[in-house]
């Protein structure tokens, strides 16, 4: 299966209606709404990519979708409740709309790893931007290459997805979860995301790294996968910024020479990227 | 089969790698242990008279707190070693070491381990580089945790 090429709606600023047809707590502050669109055919698009939600009254915001592309089912996108826009939207009745426009930005080119060993890295909620690449690839007949699935979280009531850490395991992927504080209930691996890299095999130089989470984490999970041997054009990493129109006009989420909305939210690492989110305050 | 203790020193991956005599030296102060479930390995202020060089099972870095279950440090296992108090006074544990699981380890007698490197600094040194490595990485891990790094800002 290739992944359809998908444009954004016609005008990429006038949103779609959708409603909210199911609403899914993950933890105290992380809610995943499954949204349908109140008229026409569900949204094409690519793991990896963003849409932007209305919460309508309050405002807008970049939500990565986190369902797989061509899952039964409605469309899924996971928020985390931080401020006014993603509160409305944590708290959305099942029956409410919300606005979407989308989808937008690059992906994690998942079509293209047949061959490959995938190892990917998530940090907190970054693996809700995840969760579609790791399905397709989990689900993707004739597939070789096997799949690591590397989660770290703060607590263990903080871990996301827990059926679908079990559910891609079941199917084949390697997964691994460790928390930064543990209790005497959890018996699983303390520590960051990073103390997992070395407790699995793989070959650096077959191998493509996933890596979403905030960007100290993945500056450490880069780092720590190039020791690995894995070179650094293998590591894709999604970043964030402000991001507010959703097609390059606006400039809010530039960086350096990049407009993450446009050229992002998905890169391939390299040393530029590398200095530009390193830069130091002065 | 009874299993020569020095050549399980070398095959852990604290000791692996470095000369057979200073494998055995190690070994010289070693027994194989074998530790229950639920079982302290290291008990919070009692005297710190071992370093475990861990084989099998795993094994909870944990503070306990009246009225509540004890809060978890670290989770160390197979390959791994526990256990750093016993190289500097006043020897006694800072926190408890509990099984998770039926344990096996290496049991490395600290004072003999102490009175060796003494006598013999080449060997201490090796001792100390290895034991340094790892204190390292340990630091590092824990400098990043305290970072909080999943509480802050994420993508999307």
């Amino acid at each position: 299966m290739l992944l359809t090429e998908v444009e954004p709606s016609v005008n990429p600023l006038m949103p779609a209606t959708y409603r909210v047809v199911a609403r899914r707590v993950e933890t105290d502050d992380v809610v995943t709404l499954s949204l349908e669109p109140t008229s026409g055919p569900s949204l094409l698009f690519r793991p990896g990519q963003f849409n932007m939600l209305t919460a309508f009254g309050v405002g807008e915001v970049a939500i990565s979708i986190s369902s797989a592309p061509g899952a039964p089912g409605p469309m899924e996108q996971t928020v985390r409740d931080v401020g006014a826009v993603t509160h409305a939207l944590c708290t959305a009745k099942v029956g409410s709309t919300v606005g979407v426009r989308g989808p937008f930005g690059t992906d994690w080119g998942v079509d293209e790893l047949d061959d490959s060993e995938v190892v990917i890295v998530a940090g907190g909620i970054g693996l809700a931007p995840l969760r579609g690449a790791i399905s397709y690839l989990v689900d993707k007949p004739g597939r070789t290459g096997q799949v690591y699935v590397l989660v770290g979280s703060r607590e263990p009531d903080q871990i996301t997805f827990p059926d679908d850490l079990e559910r891609w395991e079941r199917d084949g992927a390697v997964v691994k979860v460790t928390v930064d504080n543990g209790d005497a209930h959890w018996h699983g691996a303390i520590g960051v995301v990073t103390t997992l890299l070395p407790t699995i095999s793989f070959d650096p130089a077959r191998t493509v790294a996933l890596v979403c989470g905030p960007e100290i984490m993945m500056r450490f999970t880069v780092r720590g996968l190039a020791d690995l041997g894995v070179p650094l054009g293998s590591i894709r990493v999604s970043l964030e910024r402000n991001m507010q129109c959703g097609v390059g006009w606006c400039g809010h989420c530039q960086l350096g020479p990049l407009l993450i909305c446009r050229d992002g939210p998905v890169f391939a690492y390299s040393e530029q990227l590398e200095r530009l989110i390193s830069e130091r305050e002065r | 089969m009874t299993e020569n203790i020095g050549d399980l020193v070398a095959e852990h991956p604290l000791f692996s790698g470095l000369p057979t005599d200073v494998a055995e030296l190690v070994g010289g102060c070693s027994q194989n242990v074998a530790i229950a479930t639920g079982q302290l390995l290291l008990e919070e202020g009692e005297p710190a008279r071992s370093l475990y060089l861990l084989r099998r099972g795993h094994v909870a870095l944990e503070v306990h707190e009246p009225g509540r279950v004890p809060l978890v440090i670290d989770r160390i296992g197979p390959g791994q070693a526990v256990g750093w108090s016993w190289m500097f006074p006043p020897y006694r544990w800072h926190f408890d070491a509990r099984a998770l699981e039926p344990v096996g380890a290496i049991s490395v007698d600290a004072e003999c381990l102490r009175a060796k490197a003494e006598a013999d600094p080449a060997f201490g040194y090796l001792l100390m580089k290895r034991i340094a490595a790892v204190m390292l990485d340990r630091l590092q891990a824990t400098r990043v945790r305290l970072l909080d790094v999943y509480g802050r800002d994420v993508t999307h």
